[in-house]
């Protein structure tokens, strides 16, 4: 009996510190992110105070207001930058992720000479620091008159996106039995309706997982976008971002308006697909 | 059945080599001969004069290139193990949590839906030495009157550096090993702690090298995108203060955007890839390894 006390009384112990643990990991992992939602919605001088202010006296929404008024006030083009943005990152997504399909079926089912060549080939493309690929870009891009256009960043973010896309799908496959497409084709299926029907279905959560990588890269990327993108017609958010610093002042309020802005797409878009994520890797229906 | 007949894996990958091949390798073969020239943005006729290794020999000489080489490996290696460990950290406690399982995977992804450049804004707020919450909560709690100059002294702002990297990137660590733990069948480790081993000895032998492969896919996904460590430093100090968180990446942009010398820049550049390739070949081999060992097929 008293054995069984002193158990119960150590798991409740540990349940305690897990909670305590989770906690501060949470609370680590979200402050950042809520002091840049609450200091939008502060007055400039409420964050410039000595001694700090912790309790926000007043709520305004003053920041995106003069945000969305346009330029002049105050305000950068935001409505420009989120549909650019947009455009560009769904397109080079879809692109990508649709490459990566192909790219990662051929590794995780096929046996071929020089397989794990290639597979580290493409790799090192994508190590290529954006900065670095921005050189050559730049220039090439003059050249062919396609710089500062959705066309030559999305060309450019489905080059950066497809080699890890490819490995992400290329894994996720592998987790899906060959034995289960062979039976689907003994049962009559061929090979390309084996595949939709019973790899895609199981390996889906990866591939939505890819195309959240995908779509997050995209949408955040800034080293290339910085270079290859000039004006309102195709800077992207991440760009935007730096028409609130000038020479020596930065506007602390409307940036974090604007960084509130940029991540509420992110946050839908993968609270969206992240239920998709897990559910299908813990392979219920693949060990029967 | 005449002519050349490509097999399947060759045509599904085709479309991957096309796009490659021109938004990659042309680019950078061009950019390859470029260092071998003086080409100045400013001066296009420089484009054509051949230098041979003019390029390369200087940078070799070049002390502050040295230092912004070797800050960047060591941020690499401080920033890798440190996600890895907390990544592995915070997937086991989410894995473990019972209930808000959702809830906490998402808010584990939230500081990957942060563009680096956001991060180096929003560390850049919170480390700033006057109006930031770090030093605003170290000052109301009593721990120090002085304002500590967190971006303003050399030592410090990589410490903030590396803090921004840190707290950027420990999410891909860990949602990786946490799918890798949901997918990882139940029945060894119920078996190990039939068998009596402790629970030190169950993670050690039958957890960890059923997740390695996972954590060697993030850290891998991760060497392939170290550079993105640019734009946080970019826009917290710049290289600043006087060069003193100068990474190889900021030193290529500054040379090729700021001074406008594409050619040396170009040259600057090939080490940073190279750097990048020597990470990533060498987490590329340890997951290899880490396959066979679960024998899984490679």
């Amino acid at each position: 009996m008293d054995e069984n006390s002193s158990a119960r009384l150590k798991r409740r112990l540990l349940g305690i510190v897990h909670r305590i643990g989770l906690f501060l990991a949470m609370l680590t992992i979200c402050l950042p992110g809520l002091w840049i939602v609450l200091s939008s919605l502060r007055p400039t001088v409420e964050i410039m105070a000595k001694p700090p202010v912790w309790i926000p006296q007043e709520i305004s929404f003053d920041a995106y207001v003069s945000m969305f008024s346009g330029i002049g006030k105050g305000g950068i083009p935001v409505i420009e930058y989120f549909r650019n943005s947009l455009i560009i990152s769904v397109t080079s997504t879809i692109i990508a992720v649709a490459i990566g399909m192909a790219g990662g079926y051929a590794f995780a089912r096929y046996r071929f000479r020089g397989k794990s060549s290639v597979f580290l080939g493409l790799m090192l493309t994508r190590t290529v620091p954006g900065i670095a690929l921005s050189l050559p870009l730049f220039f090439l891009y003059v050249r062919l008159g396609i710089i500062d256009t959705h066309f030559g960043l999305i060309l450019a973010y489905v080059a950066l996106n497809v080699p890890f896309t490819i490995w992400l799908i290329d894994g996720f496959f592998r987790q899906v039995p060959k034995d289960l497409a062979e039976a689907a084709q003994i049962d009559g299926c061929t090979r390309w309706q084996a595949f939709w029907q019973v790899e895609f279905p199981l390996a889906g959560p990866g591939i939505a997982s890819a195309a959240i990588f995908a779509f997050l890269t995209c949408w955040n990327e800034f080293a290339l976008a910085s270079q290859l993108t000039r004006s309102v017609s195709a800077k992207t958010l991440p760009v935007g971002l730096l028409d609130y610093t000038a020479e020596f002042t930065i506007d602390w309020r409307g940036m974090c308006a604007l960084a509130v802005v940029m991540i509420i797409p992110a946050l839908t878009l993968t609270y969206i697909v992240q239920k998709h994520l897990v559910g299908g890797l813990t392979s219920g229906a693949v060990k029967g | 059945m005449k002519g050349f007949k490509p097999s399947a894996p060759f045509l599904l990958l085709l479309p991957a080599f096309i796009v490659l091949a021109a938004v990659v390798v042309v680019p950078l073969l061009l950019s390859l001969y470029s260092s071998f020239t003086p080409f100045r943005l400013t001066k296009p006729e420089t484009f054509f004069v051949f230098v041979g290794l003019r390029n390369y020999l200087s940078i070799l000489a070049n002390t502050d290139f040295w230092w912004a080489f070797g800050r960047t490996v060591l941020l690499l290696t401080i920033a890798l193990n440190l996600e890895m460990l907390l990544g592995l950290g915070l997937a086991m406690l989410v894995e473990k949590a019972t209930r808000g399982q959702r809830i906490l995977r998402t808010l584990m992804m939230f500081p990957m839906m942060f563009s680096p450049i956001l991060v180096g804004f929003q560390f850049k707020f919170m480390f700033n030495d006057n109006i930031g919450l770090v030093n605003n909560a170290l000052q109301s709690l009593g721990i120090t009157q002085d304002a500590i100059p967190w971006l303003i002294e050399g030592h410090l702002a990589f410490i903030a550096i590396s803090i921004a990297e840190i707290w950027s990137s420990t999410a891909i660590f860990a949602i990786l090993i946490l799918a890798g733990l949901l997918a990882m069948p139940k029945e060894p480790i119920e078996a190990a702690r039939v068998d009596g081993c402790t629970p030190w000895q169950t993670f050690r032998y039958v957890t960890w090298p059923f997740v390695m492969p996972f954590a060697y896919i993030a850290m891998t996904i991760r060497s392939l995108d170290v550079a993105r460590a640019y734009d946080i430093v970019k826009i917290m100090t710049d290289g600043g203060p006087a060069g003193r968180t100068e990474l190889l990446w900021t030193l290529v942009a500054r040379t090729a955007y700021s001074d406008g010398r594409m050619g040396m820049a170009n040259a600057m550049a090939y080490f940073s890839i190279l750097l990048s390739i020597a990470f990533t070949v060498y987490f590329f081999n340890k997951l290899a390894a880490a396959r066979t060992q679960i024998g899984a097929e490679w």
